[in-house]
């Protein structure tokens, strides 16, 4: 079966004055019909960038080689006309701020209705009242009324769902959910994730998830990747990641995530160090530097990602869990 | 009826900061209404509630940089009627940490202008060669380098500048620190750095710190107290470990479950809840419903009225009787559209504002 989303030794690098600045470092993953994957990282991993360049949404100083293929097409070479058809109808993306990815000067209701009229040619009257539908879907109280108010009128929550049933209207094959509840409260947190579970199940589309936090993917990935300094660093199954972490890097995230539960903590456990400056030339590991377990090898040969489609670590000495 | 939490750990001393019937209006609305506190002198007071509950008004009120009624007396000083002379000298001890580092460094300063620049105008006196030894010390105590000083705020990362940012508010002593949301926009890995700092520094300086944050886990690790909003209400404020192990508000309870909810590892089913329901107060006029179990996931409680969760515009919050947060509570009782609860004792320094916070609840669990 052809992969909804297929990228293969992606490189993007931004040309500066400084000299070019490598954020995504041959990478190579695919994203299965309906599967959820998670792609965590600090910021800077480039884990943003990836799905950057699948969207054609690179900064102008960007290059981006190798190859991205959605449904079999090739999208890095890919004419805007193309790339225009997909997005926003089988390929979709809810952003990070749901503050500033909405038009401040157009309603709510013009803005979901357009994705229709332009991608299905419906009339907008039948756009409106299926965004409506939509809204409604989306646990939006008073649906009509919202169609009429502009983004402003809208708390954080309520925007992220526009956002979302946006995304959604079209029966996308692809969601990228950008950090999609960073900037909401943990109750609307709990409630937005809960959201993209149930659509998840009711459209069938596959799903990246990007945060920075563990936590907020581990609910809803089937696997997850771990990003590093512009590498794919670990590949697991979500639940096998949480229980047998073998990559250094994620066991030291894991380790510091605050929790509720157990005994308080006089001091939070921390990852010493910095993660690399991005276009910080990097010949071996780029988390030897902060990893605990790391030996000469680690600072003269970068370890290779290897190991089956979803069990893969590039670390020279994994943590084993005999 | 004694309305506000007496705290009155040194009995000898008033407290620092002593914050009483604090109201602020934006145009009709209410966004701050009646609200009661006091921080002592190096006590860290985490501030939670979700967004449009009032944390970050109720900070910026503080620091008078919006106008409010009530009283906020620092150091014995009420800073709303005060002059501004005098509000210009206590302001001195008292420093804000903002939510987005970069956005609140000047980007036309050297890092070391910026955290010098409160020195030039409050020890006019000191030269600029010792300006410069302060910040530079100041700067290698969160954990950059001296040499950092001659940079300009975009070179830093994220979690850099929200040291320099730190060590901005550090550098006049302040005697209280109020933290927004400072972790928030940082890395997991970040986050702890940070706050681990923040704990040491409080400690070195004997400070006290008002923490807001919606991260629970972190006010967990760090406050001494904290203080629960709800739409401009102080909901629940208790010792820290008495709200985490024994919330009485239903809605401190929610966010609490909520936070759990969320952090569970994948695929590790949630213990059921015990059968136990709400027990029933003899004032009870009628059974609770079923859906008066809270479970440990309560996600589900949460979607269930998704809907009816006030918005910050919505008339909830001109309010004129009831509990705020009835729309939203699987507890609540037809005297909860009546009369407001008031804020009342229910534990060792525990206060909360529920006519059932005397009931027995079902324990939450969070799992291992």
């Amino acid at each position: 079966m052809t992969p909804t989303l297929n990228v293969q030794d992606l490189r993007i690098a931004f040309s500066h004055r400084a000299g070019n600045i490598e954020a995504v470092d041959g990478v190579s993953f695919q994203i299965g019909p309906a599967e959820c994957v998670g792609i965590v990282g600090e910021s800077g991993s480039g884990k943003t960038q990836i799905f950057m360049a699948a969207m054609g949404l690179l900064a102008g100083n960007a290059r981006a080689t190798g190859s991205v293929r959605f449904e079999g097409a090739e999208l890095l070479a890919a004419h805007p006309t193309a790339l225009n058809r997909i997005r926003g109808s089988k390929l979709t993306m809810i952003p990070q701020d749901p503050m500033t990815c909405l038009t401040p000067h157009l309603k709510i209701g013009v803005q979901l209705a357009e994705v229709m009229v332009t991608h299905r040619g419906t009339t907008w009257r039948d756009a409106r009242s299926y965004a409506a539908r939509m809204l409604e879907r989306v646990h939006v109280a008073e649906p009509r009324r919202r169609l009429n108010q502009y983004p402003h009128e809208l708390s954080g929550g309520l925007r992220q769902r526009v956002m979302i049933a946006m995304s959604v209207l079209c029966e996308p094959s692809l969601v990228i959910a950008d950090e999609p509840t960073t900037a909401l409260d943990v109750t609307v947190q709990a409630q937005v994730m809960e959201l993209l579970r149930a659509l998840r199940g009711e459209f069938g589309m596959a799903l990246a998830l990007i945060s920075h936090d563990l936590a907020v993917v581990a609910g809803l990935a089937d696997r997850i990747l771990v990003m590093y300094a512009g590498r794919i660093v670990e590949v697991a199954a979500a639940a096998e990641l949480f229980r047998r972490p073998r990559h250094p890097y994620t066991a030291e995230l894991l380790k510091c995530m605050p929790t509720i539960a157990g005994p308080r903590a006089v001091r939070l456990p921390t990852l010493a160090g910095q993660p690399p400056r991005p276009g910080e030339v990097l010949q071996a590991c780029a988390f030897a530097p902060r990893c605990s377990r790391a030996a000469d090898r680690c600072r003269m040969e970068r370890p290779e990602l290897v190991g089956p489609a979803d069990a893969q670590v590039a670390c020279h000495f994994p943590l084993s869990h005999d | 009826m004694l309305k506000w939490p007496v705290i009155s750990r040194c009995p000898m001393t008033d407290p620092l900061l002593d914050v009483r019937d604090l109201c602020v209006d934006f145009g009709a609305s209410a966004t701050i209404v009646g609200v009661n506190f006091d921080l002592a002198a190096g006590e860290v007071l985490g501030l939670v509630g979700e967004s449009g509950s009032g944390k970050t008004t109720l900070a910026r009120a503080i620091l008078k940089l919006l106008p409010a009624r009530g009283s906020v007396r620092f150091m014995g000083q009420d800073l709303l009627t005060c002059s501004a002379a005098a509000l210009r000298t206590r302001r001195r001890e008292l420093q804000i940490v903002f939510q987005d580092p970069l956005a609140s460094l000047n980007p036309r300063m050297t890092v070391g202008e910026g955290i010098g620049e409160p020195l030039q105008i409050f020890e006019p006196r000191l030269g600029a060669r010792a300006r410069r030894l302060r910040v530079g010390a100041l700067l290698e105590r969160v954990g950059l380098s001296g040499a950092m000083a001659e940079r300009y705020p975009h070179e830093f990362s994220g979690g850099q500048c929200q040291r320099v940012a730190i060590a901005r508010a550090m550098i006049l002593r302040p005697k209280l620190l109020i933290c927004d949301e400072i972790v928030s926009s940082l890395d997991v890995s970040i986050q702890g750095q940070i706050v681990n700092l923040l704990i040491d520094l409080q400690r070195e300086a004997a400070m006290a710190v008002l923490f807001i944050s919606h991260n629970l886990a972190v006010v967990r690790h760090l406050s001494q107290r904290v203080m629960v909003m709800y739409l401009g209400r102080v909901v629940e404020i208790a010792p820290c470990d008495a709200l985490f192990a024994t919330p009485k508000h239903p809605y401190t309870r929610v966010l609490l479950a909520a936070v759990a909810g969320i952090s569970s590892a994948p695929r590790v089913p949630t213990p059921p809840a015990p059968p136990a329901a709400l027990q029933p107060s003899p004032v009870t006029v009628r059974e609770p419903s079923p859906v008066a179990v809270l479970k440990p996931s309560s996600v589900m409680v949460l979607e269930r009225s998704p809907v009816t969760a006030p918005e910050p515009s919505r008339p909830a919050r001109l309010l004129v009787q009831g509990c705020a947060y009835r729309d939203r509570c699987a507890f609540a009782l037809p005297l909860c559209a009546d009369r407001e609860p008031p804020l009342i004792e229910v534990g060792a320094g525990h206060w909360a504002a529920c006519h059932r916070s005397h009931e027995t609840l079902i324990p939450l669990s969070f799992g291992s």
